[in-house]
């Protein structure tokens, strides 16, 4: 039987290829993730190992608590005097202290800030070149002296920086200009992607970053014999509060952190995007399969009548699947292996070259892109195989012999909407039920969304004949008997064309969901702006959302027609207890933001004072707090202060610009020693002019991270942050429209094979091929239509769903989306005909009629 | 040497087979008792839609009687399940189509042992090259059923039932497809298969000169059986069906 099955597979070769598509391609996603990922986790682990050569442990500035990665917050420094006391130390060889910070910006030639995508911008001392724990080597030029920096070598030549050449440089204070003294790169050779580099000596480094007199870190080497433990316990005894030491292991590790946990995220983003492009495929597997089934019903009821029996039927068809599957899988391996390889090509060439040190290709990218592939390929199977078993054996005998229905057929409809209706269940109690950890609730809305779209897949063969009725009405009346006989074809046999639809519906469903979301984004931050902001200009990072040093805001204060500056600081701390993002306000943001008091007087803000607090209603209702009631505060250097709640507000549905505690400005500066704001709102002589606006740029010309927007420009930028993100998401979601479109061209495929007689005839009666190829089009379309129609409701539904549970969303119909998406769908059905069409437009009339 | 015992190696008693319910219901057989003989040929015939192949169908448990029983080699087979019928079908029964049924993917030799390779079993030593060349094949053995004449995929169809040495072999109509020469051919290829090896066969045919070369004829008219020959020659037979269809 094994042979059997694998001959049949070999004489469908094209439907049989057709088929195995739809699981390569989220094969390849899967593998191409994991071999991206993996390759620049083993990137990055070589240049955290290598930024640490030479060090036995590091001493670094301790928080009071973890702070969350990447919020610009970063750990307190320490006075440089301890590197003396360190280097005093028996077991110590050689140490060397330095600082550093992430937001060092260059400034290019054209006087803009260099930036390459949302890569950091990374500044750091060179305290001594020579030392053992410089893990740069020049290139070109010297190292740096009092006022001179040097740059790594893919920004010099991106920029055209020339040794000797004097650039722009801002850390916390207003541009500097700086002497090139040399061009570096890291001994390994590594880059790390779009990220650039600039080392200082260590007096001009702590000017820039406001850090006289302080350290971020000392690299320490033991002398020999002494080990790492025993190092780490004798800088520890002299340590003081605000610092740790930890061996350089443990160090690196620390150092990883940050990055291991994007590109996990990454991963797990990316392979859920191969997950769904996996299920999409599974329709179209067991669609396909269905279908080569009903064709080859005289073939297995001949086995059967010979003497096979229905374990041997079922098993012929699973190990197809099997076949299929596992050479699916095996390409689709490969493929995502040279997807990685391109991925890096093209970030390569949009100058964002990503730290490469060969491609890494684990065992588990092989294990799982091959199990994933080939369980979904049988589970996918394991219906249409268990139908065949049905086939009777005087099917082989009987012409046109039908498959019995199974058991519970009648029962089909109503099981799929039971299906359905628990999955919307499932998926309500993961988005409104109380106290579930995240994981849970991501189970819970993943099995739901699972269990919706099977069962509204299921159930959609009863919705086939009413929706292509109508979605096929326009084909009628353009595409003449040819757009009749398509309408027709596509209600003959509704649960094919409802499971080739329901492909496409998925993807559809999906990417409405995202348009419907980000619509409601939009539309509720629009609101919350224009509610909240009265002033006439917002200063913002460049990039929309990174804090700037609050020079930037001083400098536009002094700006001629300035009246009104509030400036809106951003930072952790505990709340109560509690690690979180607290926001501070100094007195002027009163008259810029309005917002909607619930307690306490309207001019909270402006009356906060040292010991002044305000918190948002939501958390004054977890807190149990009320006006009056205090709130205690730690700051990262470890102090604590008490702090008196003068006012609750109700932030808009769009959210504010405040985090759920706010204190002063003055007392926020007094416990952090770099202050930074998130935006700045002013108010000006004459509101928004072009006047105003080039007064604006002119004070903030020093600071080339800032830059100062009106109202409309604030709410514009910040939406399109969104829209960056939301392209990707379409992106990514395009992949399983792409398997959905692969559906399609198959069922056409083995749709036209099946009606060779038919369409033979039909031309022996005088249909032209270019009514036949208009034919098989327009039923493609249909299909399409009918996948759009279904997968654009739900979308919006499981959209509403979202948006009814998260308070500051409101719904809005995405008009001009959807609209693009039927486009999309309808784009999607004349490209899978193309193929098909051409296919049976090409039967001969003769051989069509004889055929058999 | 097929089957066990000297008697008759399918027995069926008062078959009555309804296709369809209430008004359109079909009455395709109503109450047939018949025996049919070990290593004898018997032809069934009978004009069209009077419920002949349902007849085949039923004997061979390929569809199961609205009532009566029906045992073949001495097993009552309606009401066996699936798997056993299966196996029963395996051991006991050859049928050949109109319609000759080979499967495309598989060559000719692969088409005639393909029962044998269904139930797992070795061919016996020479009885495949044996029945090869009885139907005269050997020379085509590695051609595709696309590659062969009707006459020569009737020829592999009718191989492939005698390769499990079946209790009894069903044809339905085996030269219906065929010119008649070649029909001719495949006739003889039949009854020497019932007098060389023992072979019991039941065919139909709408073919009296076919009819002829039987040991006895069954006609059937509107689901029953009214009337019954002995050897006999294509003319007495063609003078029944006359009586019948008047
Ligand atoms: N699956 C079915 N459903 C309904 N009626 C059927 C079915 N199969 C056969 N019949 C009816 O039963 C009757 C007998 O059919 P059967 O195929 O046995 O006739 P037949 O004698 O073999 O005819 P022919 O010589 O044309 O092959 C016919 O009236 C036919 O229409
Ligand atoms: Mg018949």
């Amino acid at each position: 039987m094994t042979r059997f099955a694998i001959r049949g597979l070999l004489s469908r070769k094209l439907r049989t290829a057709l088929t195995a598509l739809a699981i390569v391609l989220g094969v390849a996603m899967i593998s191409g993730t994991y071999v991206l990922t993996d390759s620049i986790d083993q990137a990055f682990d070589r240049i955290f190992t290598d930024i640490r050569q030479g060090s036995n442990a590091v001493i670094s500035g301790k928080s009071a608590f973890d702070l969350s990665e990447g919020s610009g917050v970063t750990e307190p420094t320490f006075d440089e005097a301890l590197l003396e006391d360190l280097r005093g130390l028996s077991g110590v060889e050689d140490a060397e202290g330095s600082v550093d910070s992430d937001a060092t910006q260059l400034i290019g030639d054209d006087g803009k800030a260099v930036v390459y995508g949302g890569a950091p911008n990374l500044g750091f001392s060179i305290a001594n070149p020579d030392s053992r724990f410089n893990p740069l080597t020049l290139v070109n030029g010297e190292w740096p002296g009092a006022n001179e920096i040097i740059v790594d070598k893919e920004t010099a030549a991106k920029e055209d920086f020339e040794v000797g050449e004097t650039i722009g440089v801002q850390a916390e204070g207003p541009v500097q200009r700086l002497a090139i003294s040399g061009i570096m790169q890291f001994s390994s050779g590594l880059t790390i992607g779009g990220a650039t580099l600039a080392g200082f000596d260590l007096p001009t480094a702590q000017r820039l970053m406001r850090k006289e007199g302080r350290l971020d870190e000392i690299a320490v080497a033991s002398k020999p014999g002494v080990t790492d433990p025993e190092l780490v316990r004798e800088i520890q005894a002299i340590l003081p509060d605000g610092t740790q030491v930890q061996g350089v292991g443990q160090q690196v590790e620390s150092d990883a952190e940050e990055t291991n946990e994007f590109i996990t995220f990454l991963q797990t983003f990316l392979l859920a995007f191969g997950g769904i492009a996996l299920f999409v495929g599974s329709f179209v597997i067991a669609n396909s399969l269905s279908i080569t089934i009903a064709q080859r019903t005289r073939e297995l009821a001949t086995l059967r009548m010979l003497g096979a029996s229905r374990r041997q039927v079922l098993g012929s068809i699973i190990l197809e699947a099997l076949v299929v599957g596992i050479v699916a899988s095996l390409v689709g391996l490969f493929l995502g292996l040279a997807l990685a390889k391109g991925l890096f090509r093209l970030f390569d060439l949009v100058g964002f070259t990503l730290p490469n040190t060969g491609l890494v290709f684990e065992t588990r990218t092989i294990v799982v892109a091959l199990l994933a592939g080939i369980l979904v390929t049988l589970g996918a199977s394991l219906r249409p195989a268990i139908r065949a078993t049905r086939v009777p054996p005087v099917a082989a005998v009987r012409e046109g012999a039908t498959l019995p229905p199974g058991r519970f057929a009648r029962l089909r409809g109503v099981g799929a909407l039971l299906m359905a209706v628990g999955g919307f269940a499932a998926l309500a109690y993961g988005i409104f039920a109380d106290g579930l950890d995240t994981t849970t609730i991501l189970i819970w809305m993943g099995l739901g969304t699972l269990l919706v779209f099977l069962g509204v897949a299921l159930f959609s063969s009863r919705l086939v004949r009413p929706l292509a009725h109508v979605l096929g009405w326009p084909a009628t009346k353009m595409g003449g008997a040819a757009g009749s006989l398509a309408r027709d074809n596509a209600r003959r046999n509704p649960q094919r064309t409802a499971s080739t639809a329901a492909a496409l519906m998925i993807g559809l469903a999906l990417v409405t969901l995202v348009a419907t979301l980000a619509s409601g984004i939009i539309v509720s931050f629009k609101s919350s702006v224009n509610d909240l902001f009265t002033g006439d200009y917002a200063i913002t990072a460049q990039n929309n959302f990174s804090p700037i040093p609050i020079d930037a805001a001083e400098a536009a204060a002094m700006a001629p027609g300035v009246t009104v500056v509030g400036n809106v600081r951003t930072g952790e701390a505990l709340r109560n207890g509690e690690a979180g993002f607290i926001t501070a306000v100094d007195p002027g943001t009163q008259e810029v933001i309005d917002l909607d008091w619930t307690e306490g007087p309207e001019d909270t803000i402006s009356t906060l004072g040292d010991d002044g607090a305000f918190v948002d209603d939501g958390w004054a209702e977890d807190n149990d707090a009320g006006v009056g009631s205090s709130v205690e505060v730690t700051f990262p250097n470890g102090s604590s202060k008490t702090f008196e709640i003068e006012g609750i507000f109700d932030p808009p549905s769009g959210g504010s610009p405040f985090g759920a505690v706010t204190i002063s400005a003055a007392a926020f500066d007094a416990e952090v020693p770099q202050p930074r704001n998130l935006y700045s709102f002013l108010k000006m002589e004459g509101g928004a002019t072009d006047e105003n606006q080039a007064a604006l740029d002119a004070a903030l010309a020093d600071f080339p991270n800032a830059k100062a927007q009106s109202r409309e420009g604030f709410i514009d930028n910040q939406i399109s942050g969104l829209s960056s993100i939301l392209n990707i998401l379409y992106v990514l979601l395009a992949l399983s429209i792409v398997v959905s479109l692969f559906g399609i061209v198959n069922t056409l495929v083995l749709t036209v094979f099946e009606r060779t007689r038919e369409i033979g005839m039909l031309r022996a009666i005088g249909m032209t091929r270019r009514q036949i190829r208009r034919m098989i089009r327009h039923e493609s379309v249909i299909t399409a239509l009918i996948g759009a129609a279904i997968g654009i409701v739900l979308g919006i539904a499981l959209a509403a769903l979202l948006i009814y549970r998260v308070d500051f969303l409101v719904f809005s119909f995405p008009t001009l989306q959807v609209v693009i998406f039927v486009i999309a769908a309808i784009a999607v059905g004349i490209l899978a005909a193309v193929f098909p069409a051409r296919r049976a437009a090409k039967l001969d009339p003769l051989r069509a009629i004889a055929y058999e | 040497m097929n089957g066990n015992g000297d008697g008759p190696v399918v027995v069926a008693a008062d078959v009555a087979r309804r296709y369809g319910q209430g008004e359109t219901a079909v009455d395709a057989l109503r109450g047939v008792s018949v025996e049919i003989e070990r290593a004898r040929l018997t032809a069934v015939m009978g004009p069209s839609g009077s419920g002949k192949s349902t007849l085949m169908h039923i004997l061979a448990g390929l569809d199961k009687p609205t009532s009566g029983t029906v045992a073949v080699a001495g097993t009552e087979i309606t009401t066996l399940g699936d798997n056993e019928l299966t196996k029963l079908r395996r051991r006991h029964i050859g049928f050949v189509f109109q319609f000759f049924n080979l499967l495309p993917m598989l060559n000719a030799r692969e088409n005639i042992t393909l029962p044998l390779t269904i139930s797992g079993e070795k061919p016996e030593d020479g009885w495949v090259d044996k029945i090869v060349g009885d139907v005269g094949l050997s020379d085509r053995l590695s051609h595709r059923p696309s590659e062969l004449s009707g006459g020569q995929q009737q020829r592999v169809a009718i191989a492939r039932a005698l390769v499990s040495k079946p209790t009894v072999l069903f044809a339905d109509e085996p030269t219906g497809n065929l010119d008649s020469t070649t029909g001719n051919e495949i006739l003889e290829l039949l009854r020497r298969s019932v007098d060389d090896y023992g072979q019991t066969m039941v065919m139909v045919t709408h073919d009296a000169r076919a009819a002829a070369m039987a040991h006895r004829v069954l006609f059937l008219a509107d689901g029953q059986i009214v009337r019954e020959l002995g050897e006999c020659n294509a003319h007495r037979i063609l003078e029944v069906l006359e009586e019948i269809a008047a």
